[in-house]
């Protein structure tokens, strides 16, 4: 009995335990809402179903959670320009590509040097959040601000205020599906962006680099790390992963619309960030619970439009989500609950 | 030290109306056919903002505690929506329409307020969130833009307020300058506000607070309290900015007042108030407004560019304050962090 006891106890407290009881409560309630929830089936040789959508539909997602928890763990905050990031790099991807037309049928550029082209701008764009927050100390947030409202306006100037239509199949692909792959090419993108950056965490140290960083930075320069340099990688690097989302997102609708890329997406992959079991205030990190995180909420979201809540509305149910889990983090709330089961367990044992 | 950083705070404030005066100078310069050097030009800057300056002057009571708060920019979105909703489709007064919104930003601010100051929990994520909700919440209320015609309404929005001063046209005909009762509630809460900061024990415990909440604890301030009555103050302030917003806009709908919490932090920041916390003033915030108001009428009366460009201008303009303030920052504590390490 005692035994059994001990193991729940660890399973509660298992780092990764928070995020699949939150995945599995939200599949749960679909399951119970629509029984044939988990049925894939095959439909033009393409894979169908409510669950391939959500994994598919979650892939920019993934993406931007992975970056977000690495500016997360460096800097204790976090980069609240992804959503406009992502805008700029489709908007210079596309614009290329479609030589300064609004709507092209042919390429004027290799996509490889379009795509290269917005990622390198995103990168740009990391580099500028990053030597605020790292060189000058900036608040990360206040730092990305500037982003977040500078960037869709300076996508708007990319693509002269219009929205840039790529119609060729090649650059479809991206968002769609490779040949005859039956499953959507999105989640290879997923994968492979959190299968590089698994290795990279696992074979050498930045991921050390970064939590030490983020949970005391003036620590890490004494004993001879350069903070500054792994805070500002940490934001490149998150800026990357969103000009690839930005890419993936532009692909699925072969166009660059500057107001409408990635909009809100930075509040789902904080929330990602969040459910995943990480700490919002820097530190030690968990990639693993961050993807699950991703898949939860855009799981979440599919839940919410298929209950008919519009796209505007959305964001009531994330922020109040988000409020929670930020609240179920902060030590003073643990202690107060904790105060109130041992006040509890006191009159009961007095009894 | 203290005599270090007022002068600090000082310098900023002067590098800012300087620019200020600059900008609208060259305006005059650059525009003074299209109308740039009237007198009511510069009366318009206040028309336009007067929503801004209350906010901002909200917005800078929690910046100056070391905090901030970002959902400024969609409660104000939500407030202009509730109003416009209860007044043209619940058939309901201004006034309640008014009561309304100082409720609703009281409610945003003590909720915040609350989770910022009492479960330490970082104000950027709470306000985020609460940016987010709010935002939804607008629509909630209404997925369409609702414009107002409440009589009453439309009574305190356009009464126009002649001042004893005007021009003479290229006709030759006397105009007189005016101004909207907006504006005079606009200044009326500055200055009260200013002086609360100045000479009240909330106001100087807010200083303490931001320049070092440790410190302050020892001095024997109730952090918690001050620092929660701040976010709620800002709060109310949002509420009434939000309503005068209204009166200026006279419509509510989903994408409103986006991008109002940056127009406000860089009003904050460009006037003097330090992100850090400790430093800073409303009269300052009051600068950035203009500012943010001159680049705006100079990118309208240039007319060719796109208005895309105000937010550019004004985040580059931000990011060289907040440059600005980290090298001033730094001269100033390198000596003693020096002594520190």
């Amino acid at each position: 009995m005692k035994q059994k006891r001990f193991s729940w106890q660890r399973l509660v407290h298992a780092r990764l335990f928070m995020p699949l009881v939150c995945l599995a409560v939200v599949l749960l309630a679909n399951v119970i809402r629509t029984p044939d929830f988990f049925k894939i089936s095959l439909n033009n040789g393409v894979l169908y179903g409510y669950l391939i959508d959500i994994i598919n539909r979650s892939s920019e997602l993934v993406i931007l959670a992975v970056g977000m928890t690495l500016a997360t763990a460096a800097s204790g905050g976090q980069d609240i320009s992804v959503g406009a990031v992502m805008a700029v790099s489709a908007a210079i991807c596309c614009q290329i590509l479609s030589g300064g037309e609004v709507s092209v049928t042919s390429l004027a550029a290799p996509i490889i040097l379009a795509a290269l082209a917005g990622v390198v701008a995103a990168a740009l764009c990391g580099a500028f959040n990053g030597f605020l927050v790292a060189k000058l100390h900036i608040q990360p947030m206040v730092a990305t601000l500037i982003l977040y409202t500078a960037g869709r306006g300076i996508a708007q100037l990319v693509t002269r205020g219009q929205i840039t239509y790529v119609r060729v199949d090649a650059y479809k692909v991206l968002g769609g599906y490779i040949g005859n792959c039956p499953i959507p090419t999105p989640v290879f993108v997923a994968l492979i962006v959190v299968i590089i950056m698994a290795i990279i965490l696992k074979k050498t140290a930045l991921g050390l680099y970064l939590e030490s960083v983020g949970n005391n930075g003036k620590a890490s320069r004494l004993v001879g790390l350069n903070s500054a340099l792994i805070c500002f990688m940490a934001y490149v690097l998150c800026s990357i992963l969103a000009g690839i989302a930005g890419l993936v997102a532009s692909s699925r609708i072969y166009s660059a619309d500057a107001n409408n890329i990635g909009l809100n997406l930075e509040m789902d992959a904080i929330l990602a960030v969040a459910l995943g079991g990480n700490n919002l205030g820097g530190g030690s990190f968990n990639l693993t619970g961050s993807i699950i995180g991703a898949y939860t909420i855009q799981a979440l979201t599919t839940t919410l439009y298929a209950m008919k809540v519009s796209a505007d509305q959305l964001p009531v149910y994330k922020a109040i989500v988000i409020v929670i889990i930020v609240m179920l983090q902060s030590p003073i709330f643990r202690s107060l609950i904790a105060g109130m089961k041992h006040k509890r367990t006191v009159t009961v044992n007095e009894k | 030290m203290k005599s270090k950083k007022l002068s600090r705070s000082g310098l900023l404030l002067a590098i800012t109306i300087v620019l200020f005066l600059l900008m609208y100078v060259s305006g005059m310069l650059i525009f003074s056919d299209k109308g740039f050097a009237k007198p009511q030009m510069f009366l318009n800057l206040f028309i336009s903002n007067a929503g801004l300056i209350v906010i901002g002057c909200g917005l800078t009571l929690v910046m100056i505690t070391g905090g901030i708060d970002i959902s400024v920019g969609s409660v104000t979105a939500l407030i202009c929506t509730v109003s416009a909703f209860m007044m043209e489709n619940m058939g309901l007064s201004a006034v309640s329409a008014l009561i309304a919104s100082l409720f609703i930003g009281l409610l945003f601010g003590v909720v915040q307020g609350y989770l910022v100051s009492y479960l330490e929990i970082q104000p950027f994520i709470i306000t985020l969130a609460g940016m987010f909700f709010a935002r939804g919440m607008t629509a909630v209320v209404s997925t369409e833009m609702i414009s107002i015609k409440n009589e009453l309404f439309l009574k305190w929005a356009k009464t126009k307020i002649i001042l004893p001063f005007g021009y003479t046209n290229k006709k030759g005909v006397y105009i007189e300058a005016y101004i909207y009762p907006t504006v005079v509630i606009a200044l009326l809460t500055l200055v009260l506000i200013a002086l609360m900061l100045k000479y009240t024990r909330f106001g100087r415990a807010l200083y303490a607070i931001g320049g070092n909440a440790q410190s302050a604890v020892m001095m024997g301030l109730n952090v918690r309290r001050d620092k929660f009555k701040a976010y709620a103050l800002d709060g109310f302030l949002t509420g009434l900015g939000g309503f005068l917003f209204c009166l200026n806009s006279c419509a509510g709908f989903v994408e409103q007042a986006k991008g109002l919490e940056m127009d406000a932090i860089s009003a904050a920041v460009i006037g003097g108030t330090l992100l850090t916390g400790g430093v800073g003033g409303v009269v300052g915030t009051l600068f950035g407004v203009l500012i943010k108001g001159t680049i705006a009428s100079l990118i309208t009366t240039q007319g060719t560019l796109s208005s895309w460009w105000v937010r550019i201008a004004l985040s580059a303009l931000l990011c060289f304050f907040i440059v600005l303030q980290a090298v001033i920052g730094s001269v100033g504590s390198k000596k003693n962090r020096a002594k520190l390490v």
